[in-house]
């Protein structure tokens, strides 16, 4: 249905968008998820013909949008990130301006009606767009993009400024799309194409990092546990006894204290819910545990994880080598100073790997000659600010 | 087209600037030509269409400064540059929204004649010759008439160009109001004359560039009753170039 070949976007020399390609087929919905100036809106943009690219094509069920742009557009319903919602017109104004703007041929009323009753409008028909709360506006922007049945319908961000309530009712309101259109959902939430997408494309720094099914991002996102735990006892022989945790891959102290009690971050190895062990082990040492938090996963997790499976092997190795990282820094220290200075190096060093994600290949190459030779870019013994204070 | 047309046209009446461009056209021109002709004793018209053209300094920003300022502004340009709808139709259904209220306004503006061709029809009435030469000259107003709608229109466009250059209607606003001030000013400047009745500007080719330059100047063989051929393809042409500039102020943007 859509097809995005070899697209690059250049604005000057800042490039938004590097050589993506995908193709969506008829009937999915998939997400688009990156953090923000990913360049999702703008690959966005090129598939609806807003704004053309510098070079590769875009073709929505075979037409090219820049050989054709009028029947490709036809094809399209776009809600951009801001809706472009006229504030003086009332609702049933702009659904019959959208109607006449994209020269529908469907029986007006009728389909004017049933568009409202689908995204739940009926009753702020006749109402000033200016008046509506936001929530509204973004449902009236949906509107506006589904008159005319498109084949296609493209949502920026559509959830962004909404309470809690408004977001599942317009997520789901996306699934019941997705039964009869092909969805594409750009978002950098990731439980958003978690909740709604069969398909999830990862774009970051305009090059697309992943593209799976939702399901296996979902596996790396359960493999991933980590949690934040609060224990009451000797930071130092926590840490210890925390590392020497079977089923515990990786922990360390958050500077970060409540009376005699210290927050650790841990992470379980995969497939293993380290959560009742941890309880008894540290009841049995008289330490109690006064807090436990699961961690989401961030955007940047998956990144890393993804990037790291795709490229490199499994997760584990990944794994591995971070439980490798953070020993090696974490040696001999135990003075609160050390701690900060181990949290701020941790704190460098995922911005580092992210940034490596971005453009592994070159940054790799960068980071050889402090002494790597696996190859993997893992910043590991490099010496960072205030590592050694 | 159609549909941006439609929609352009409503807004000027839900809006008050259509209200307010209405308004302030038709109370100028009703006392203009008040003043230009019932006041002065005169059945003569042509200071009327003069002082008419100097208005249009005010008032075609007023019909332009929206057109495409505020849709960039508000980002609903987005909903029209990715519907089915070609530049030359977005802009152009623009432009025809903004000409057919001026088109509208001007013809409404006719009815300032009426009291001329009474007062004319009186006075013939009051003479016991018969003469032509009494009451307005109706070839000379219809000919000034449709000059004023052709400069109106090649003003327009250059409103509709500047709108399209700018993110905020206030400065287009006031970018036009300068560039068509501009224009009239020129033209009043190489008219000036000096005590001797010689020229400001002696030299002669300089008085060609400008005249060229100042679109006013075309207008003033209409004034006299002459239809001026070249002035109407003059005005058309100036207003397809400054449209065509238009839909490529935007073909640029989209690939910038």
């Amino acid at each position: 249905m859509i097809r995005i070949e070899h697209l690059v976007k250049n604005y000057g020399s800042n490039c938004a968008v590097d050589d993506i390609s995908f193709s969506v087929e008829s009937g999915e919905i998939v997400g688009f998820l990156g953090p923000n100036g990913a360049g999702k809106s703008t690959t966005m943009n090129i598939l609806t013909g807003y704004i053309s690219s510098t070079a590769g094509r875009a073709s929505i069920a075979g037409i090219d949008i820049l050989a054709n742009p009028l029947e490709a557009k036809k094809l399209i319903g776009y809600l951009p990130e801001q809706p472009p919602l006229y504030l003086d017109m009332t609702v049933r104004e702009f659904l019959n301006f959208n109607y006449d703007l994209k020269r529908c041929t469907l029986d007006r009323d009728a389909h004017i009606a049933e568009v409202c009753e689908v995204v739940k409008i009926q009753d702020v028909e006749n109402r000033l767009i200016r008046n509506l709360s936001k929530g509204y506006r973004q449902r009236v922007g949906i509107a506006g993009a589904l008159v005319g049945n498109p084949a296609v319908i493209i949502f920026d961000e559509p959830t962004v400024g909404l309470d809690p309530k408004q977001i599942i009712e317009i997520r789901n309101l996306i699934r019941t799309l997705g039964k009869d259109h092909t969805v594409i959902l750009s978002t950098h939430i990731l439980q958003e194409v978690q909740a709604v997408c069969d398909r999830i494309i990862i774009i970051n720094k305009g090059k697309i990092v992943a593209d799976e099914k939702t399901e296996n991002i979902a596996r790396i996102v359960e493999n991933n546990r980590r949690f934040n735990v609060k224990i009451s006892g000797p930071q130092r022989d926590v840490l210890a006894a925390l590392k020497s945790l079977s089923g515990i891959s990786y922990a360390e102290v958050l500077a970060e204290r409540d009376g005699d009690a210290y927050t650790y971050t841990i992470e379980s190895e995969m497939g293993t819910d380290i959560r009742k062990k941890l309880f008894f082990e540290m009841a049995a040492k008289g330490w109690p545990i006064i807090g436990l938090e699961a961690l989401g996963v961030s955007l940047e997790d998956i990144f890393i994880t993804v990037v790291d499976e795709s490229s490199k092997g499994t997760v584990e190795r990944e794994r591995e080598r971070r439980a490798v990282r953070r020993g090696e820094r974490g040696r001999g220290r135990t003075s609160l100073e050390s701690t900060l200075a181990n949290d701020m190096v941790a704190e460098a060093d995922r911005k580092r790997a992210e940034d490596a994600k971005s453009g592994y290949a070159d940054l790799d190459a960068q980071d050889v000659p402090e002494g790597h030779d696996d190859g993997t870019g893992q910043p590991t013994g490099k010496p960072d600010t205030g590592k050694e204070d | 087209m159609f549909a941006i047309y439609k929609k352009e046209l409503r807004s000027f009446f839900i809006n008050p600037i259509g209200y307010v461009y209405l308004g302030v056209f038709l109370a100028f021109s009703a006392l203009l030509c008040c003043y230009t002709t019932i006041v002065a004793a005169t059945y003569s018209t042509s200071s009327y269409f003069t002082y008419m053209s100097f208005a249009f300094v005010i008032l075609i920003p007023l019909l332009t400064m929206r057109l495409f300022a505020e849709e960039r502004k508000l980002k609903t340009e987005q909903l029209l540059l990715t519907a089915p709808v070609t530049l030359t139709g977005m802009v152009m259904g623009k432009y025809l929204a903004a000409l057919t209220v001026f088109g509208g306004s001007m013809l409404v503006s006719i009815i300032n004649f009426i009291p001329l061709y009474v007062y004319g029809a009186a006075e013939r009435a009051g003479t016991s010759y018969s003469s032509t030469q009494i009451g307005p000259v109706t070839g000379q107003i219809v000919g000034s008439f449709i000059a004023l709608i052709l400069l109106g229109a090649a003003f327009l466009a250059i409103g509709t160009f500047i709108s399209a250059m700018t993110e905020n209607q206030l400065s287009a606003a006031v970018i036009t109001i300068a560039v068509i001030a501009a224009m009239v000013f020129l033209n009043i400047l190489n008219q000036l004359k000096d005590s001797d009745g010689q020229q400001l500007i002696s030299s002669y080719p300089i008085r060609a560039v400008i005249d060229w330059v100042s679109v006013i100047s075309r207008f003033s063989n209409f004034r006299y009753g002459i239809f001026d051929f070249t002035a109407l393809l003059y005005y058309c042409s100036l207003a397809f170039v400054f449209l065509f500039l238009t839909v490529r102020v935007y073909d640029k943007r989209r690939w910038g």
